[in-house]
């Protein structure tokens, strides 16, 4: 066996220590679901058309095709919320004589390639009889709208609402009313791997083992059992490599029901992977919201009460297991953001239509509703007369812990000295004496503030509070040292790409004594894991980094008390560094690598005192703790063709203490990425009927590397006391405050001609189209590239 | 995302080739160069041709010459062959000027110039090239050779006057007065992505005055084109930020814009003055 390397002695917690997850990934050694060979390969034929009953279905000549008609016995996906007037609809596996969207998956075609089965699948004769479909959310809340689900009268799935006692009075005192109408259109995660499914039947146990991309593996072995009625024990999950998931693959997928009824029937293996198509206009959408938001101010400024209306759109269905309630009651819980002020009323709706249905996505509601506050806080200070950083400083939470006006109860964090500490390194007085001199040339620069809380890292308590059926949060770690001395860590957490396996390496690190790359984190697999709740929500590292220490505290008690005994020294002499256990102030020292085969291989020498073998479990729910950010966008805005680029982008971030720099700083810049192709550039575009005309990487733009700018990082760590890591979540803190800063930018370097850019993406049509209308600008004839 | 079922061929000389595709022609076949348009169109099945003919390994196709008067390209010549200009004529420059617009870095290693231009996308730089410089495309099948002119050439949104039979074997660029200036411009949302509308100028000074205006605007209309009415605002001015406006202007008058779901009519004129005002700016640096 391979000895344990000496560490170094310092602490491995808070090192950027290259991640242990890459050298097989950059080096083509991944294993993807796609990677799979089958037997049977499956496409599914879609429904063209955004709403109709299904007259036929017609299948080619010895073609096998399978339909809802087929799937006797098997239950709609109904995800369901105990509040909010919730109406739970389901949804059909393959569409059940109604078709909701364009994308909805109304047959499989199985064949012997996945080139037949798309050859087949565009033999498959389907008729549907049309009906008018509703687009747009604040169109289906017409009276006379098209009914989604009859379930859902007046098609509003939920409605949530909220008003503090004396709501009215503050109101009425106010001194002055900002008000803004703001709204994101629809946008996809777009992770580089798309959506696939392996689904194979073992004939000698009778269970099926699924491979999916998926970011929740045992939530997904649980809701296809029940959907299918098959006894759990049956089922196997594996998350191999996951190419990104972002939210949009935490949701259960109806092809994945799909693949394992068609395991289970042809006693074979089958599988499944999406196109990039597909993926646009049936791989979950989000962030399509409409808020209007109104605040009003004291005399000084100061925010005293804020009403809200927001209304999402959730598309055809409720998606599994959070329910479309997400996203609206996400908005509805944390629009207050980062400012103290008491007096609060929002309504939020979910609303559906003929759209492809709605899923988490990195930020969650919280890049539209972080956009819509902060170009608020633009507008105010612009009513007051005020600086944009002024107006902040006197709004911004700066006593902890705070209880926000809908009682949310933030840990300390630091908002005010974040903004102070952004405003210091991009240098506000410098950039606005820039700006001045780029102008009399011609040119239009701007610069956009954007402070926000992240909440991460919440347990049960906070889904429960919900009204959640199925209610996540806790997590476990099952921590083992083996026979040989290595040490492996079993967790329900189901990492695709934030390091987890290296960061929760440096926790158990520290605390028996061994290098992390003696340590294997084992996940993505229900038959090897702990039942868990996946990777999402910025929760993972909080939340299983807190089940892994606890089960590494364990290990190392149990460690140093097997030391105690073969070196016959009171348990608090012993330390354990550099793989092995020493009595303090000694040499009499002995290996872990021995302790642990001892633990298995010799238990008579501890007399019965220690029980055989070294396998702990640590279990963590905790009740949530919120990281900050200011982020700083620069721009440019070319006002000839309403292109805005972007210059540089500064954040001064505080996710409490830093477990490995390296990859916080990779979370960060990765969200700023996605948060700038949302405020600029990405946008599912529907057409009146309900087809999809973004359908490609062409018409659906996420970023390039040529369209990041240079990001400049600046930390301050405020140990959580929410967190037993004393770490904060921050895997979506980019992607949450970048489109309210580049957006607001924007505003700032158009400020002369009075135009108000208040939807996401700002796309140069849409600039061009604001400055068309503004009496101050002859856009067309002034100014320089 | 798989192409229907197709034959490949894989022909070793021009006339080799010629022949299958004379025989395939008619079953829907298609010649297949660097494969960066066709390719993705069958991955999408827009197009299910059932044959290809792969001219990668026909020899003589991959050859750039000139004799002085013009710049002969082969059917097989890479975008990213103009990376360094080829010619030591201001068309060599303008040429490389050019490339780095086309698409991203691995696009250009393998798609090629003539492939462009039988694809006849209307945001191609190289067919606002043809179109502008007035090039000559040189179709060649059984039945002959013929010499097509640019304007006889694009004949609409992804369409050309060759016939199903017939390979673009060469294009031919007249090369530019020694003393020709040029500038390019193009408007796309993120690099590398087609153009949302482009312009290339070329003009050369006599007495300080523009003479031989020739501006061509891409990507705003089916085909690319020269706009007279651009040239005529130039033609006899002293290169000035007036007289590019006014030119620019016209151009943004003269086209037919192209329309779709994020696109008026209204803001392609927009882009398709910015581009040709810019380009013009470029031409004097």
């Amino acid at each position: 066996m391979t000895a344990h390397t000496k560490g170094s002695g310092l602490k491995w917690v808070g090192r950027a220590i290259r991640r242990l997850e890459d050298p097989a990934l950059v080096t083509g050694q991944g294993r993807f679901t796609a990677d799979l060979p089958a037997v049977h390969w499956v496409r599914i034929v879609r429904s063209p058309v955004a709403a109709g009953k299904i007259a036929k279905i017609g299948a080619p000549d010895g073609a096998t095709v399978i339909a809802a008609t087929d799937l006797k016995g098997v239950k709609k996906i109904t995800p369901m919320l105990h509040k909010f007037n919730y109406k739970p609809v389901g949804q059909p596996v393959l569409a059940d004589g109604v078709v909701r969207f364009v994308g909805e998956p109304v047959a499989a075609v199985v064949a012997a390639s996945k080139e037949a089965a798309e050859d087949i699948a565009e033999l498959v004769e389907l008729t549907v009889d049309e009906t008018a479909p509703e687009i747009d959310a604040l169109a289906a809340l017409r009276p006379d709208a098209a009914q989604i689900h009859t379930e859902a009268p007046g098609n509003v799935i939920l409605e949530g609402k909220f008003k503090t006692p004396d709501f009215d009075a503050a109101w009425a005192g106010a001194h002055k009313f900002v008000s803004v109408e703001a709204g994101s259109h629809r946008q996809n995660a777009t992770p580089m791997e798309a959506r696939a499914g392996h689904a194979a039947y073992d004939a000698s146990t009778g269970r099926v083992t699924l491979t999916c991309t998926t970011q929740m593996p045992h939530l997904m072995r649980t809701a296809i059992a029940d959907v299918l009625g098959m006894p759990e024990s049956d089922l196997r999950v594996v998350a191999p490599d996951v190419g990104g998931g972002f939210g949009q693959k935490m949701s259960l997928a109806a092809e994945y029901v799909v693949l394992v009824w068609l395991a289970r029937k042809l006693k074979s293996s089958v599988a499944w992977t999406e196109d990039r198509r597909e993926n646009l206009i049936a791989g979950f959408h989000a962030r399509d919201q409409a808020i209007t938001l109104e605040g009003a101010f004291d005399k000084d400024a100061r925010l005293i009460a804020l009403k809200t209306d927001i209304v999402a759109n959730v598309g055809a269905y409720s998606c599994f297991p959070t329910t479309c309630g997400v996203e609206p009651l996400m908005a509805m819980a944390e629009m207050p953001g980062p400012y103290d002020f008491k007096h609060y009323e929002t309504r939020a709706r979910g609303v559906l239509t003929n759209t492809c249905t709605m899923a988490p996505y990195r930020g969650v509601s919280r890049p539209v509703i972080t956009f819509t506050l902060e170009r608020l806080m633009d507008k105010a200070a612009k009513a007051f007369g005020l600086d944009v950083v002024d107006i902040r400083r006197r709004n911004l939470i700066d006593k902890f812990p705070y209880t926000s006006a809908i009682g949310l109860v933030y840990d300390e964090a630091t908002y005010k000295q974040t903004l102070e500490m952004a405003v210091k390194e991009i240098d506000l007085p410098a950039f606005r004496t820039r700006q001045k001199a780029a102008r009399a040339k011609g040119r239009h620069l701007g610069i956009g503030f954007a402070t926000f809380s992240e909440r991460t890292g919440y347990g049960s308590p906070a889904f429960a509070a919900r009204g959640m059926e199925i209610t996540p949060g806790w997590e476990t770690v099952i921590l083992t040292v083996d026979p040989s001395g290595f040490v492996e860590a079993r967790i329900g957490s189901s990492p695709h790409g934030q390091g987890l396996r290296t960061t929760l390496a440096q926790i158990i690190a520290d605390e028996i004594g061994v290098t992390p790359d003696l340590i294997k984190v084992v996940h993505g697999d229900t038959d090897r894991a702990p039942y868990g709740w996946g990777t999402f929500a910025s929760r993972s590292l909080v939340i299983c980094g807190g089940a892994t220490l606890i089960a590494a505290q364990k290990v190392r008690a149990k460690l140093i008390k097997i030391a105690s005994h073969l070196l016959e020294a009171a348990p608090g002499d012993i330390v354990l560094e550099n793989g092995e256990a020493r009595v303090a102030g000694t040499d009499r020292s002995v290996s872990i690598a021995k302790m642990a085969r001892e633990a298995y291989t010799q238990t008579h020498k501890f007399k019965g005192e220690i029980e055989p073998g070294i396998t702990e479990t640590g279990t963590y729910d905790p009740p949530g703790t919120f990281s900050n950010a200011c982020h700083v966008a620069i721009v440019e805005v070319d006002i000839e063709t309403g292109r805005t680029t972007v210059e540089k982008f500064l954040v001064a971030e505080d996710a409490g203490k830093i477990i490995n720099p390296m990859i916080a700083d990779g979370q960060v810049h990765g969200g700023i990425a996605q948060g700038i192709g949302n405020a600029l550039l990405e946008e599912i575009v529907y057409d009146e009927s309900g087809g999809i005309l973004t359908a490609n990487l062409a018409d659906y733009m996420p970023p390039t590397a040529r369209e990041i700018p240079p990001i400049e990082l600046h930390h301050i760590e405020t140990p959580s006391t929410e967190s037993i890591t004393k770490a904060k979540g921050l895997g979506e803190g980019g992607c949450i405050g970048a489109p309210a800063a580049v957006i607001n930018a924007i505003n700032d370097a158009l400020s002369e001609y009075n135009v108000q850019i208040d939807e996401m993406p700002a796309t140069p049509q849409r600039i061009r189209a604001a400055l068309r209308t503004s009496p101050a600008v002859v856009p067309a004839k002034a100014g320089t590239q | 995302m798989k192409p229907a079922a197709f034959v490949r061929h894989v022909p070793k000389t021009l006339d080799e080739a010629l022949k299958i595709l004379a025989r395939v022609a008619p079953q829907d076949g298609r010649v297949l160069a660097g494969g960066q348009s066709l390719v993705p169109i069958m991955a999408f099945r827009l197009a299910k041709p059932a044959h290809l003919v792969d001219i990668n390994e026909v020899e003589g196709l991959d050859k750039i010459a000139h004799d002085g008067k013009t710049l002969d390209i082969g059917a097989r010549v890479r975008h990213a062959a103009f990376h360094k200009s080829v010619v030591d004529n201001p068309l060599g420059a303008l040429l490389s000027e050019v490339a780095r617009h086309v698409a991203h870095y691995p696009i250009r290693m393998r798609g090629t110039f003539c492939g462009s231009l039988a694809h006849a996308d209307p945001a191609s730089e190289w067919c606002l090239v043809a179109a502008t410089l007035d090039a000559t495309m040189v179709a060649k099948s059984m039945r002959g050779a013929r010499a097509i002119a640019a304007k006889d050439f694009f004949a609409g949104i992804m369409a050309t006057t060759l016939a199903e039979d017939e390979l673009l074997a060469e294009v031919r660029l007249p090369l530019l007065a020694r003393d020709a200036r040029f500038g390019f411009n193009e408007f796309n949302r993120r690099a590398g992505d087609f153009a949302m509308s482009a312009a290339l100028v070329t003009y050369t000074l006599q007495d300080g005055k523009i003479g031989g205006a020739r501006v061509g605007v891409g990507g705003a209309e089916p085909c690319p084109r020269r706009i007279a009415e651009a040239e005529a605002a130039l033609n006899g001015k002293a290169p000035s930020d007036a007289a590019f406006r006014a030119a620019a202007e016209a151009a943004a008058h003269a086209v037919e814009p192209l329309e779709d779901h994020q696109t008026t009519g209204e803001y392609r004129r927009d882009l398709v003055r910015a581009v040709v005002r810019r380009a013009l700016e470029q031409s004097t640096q």
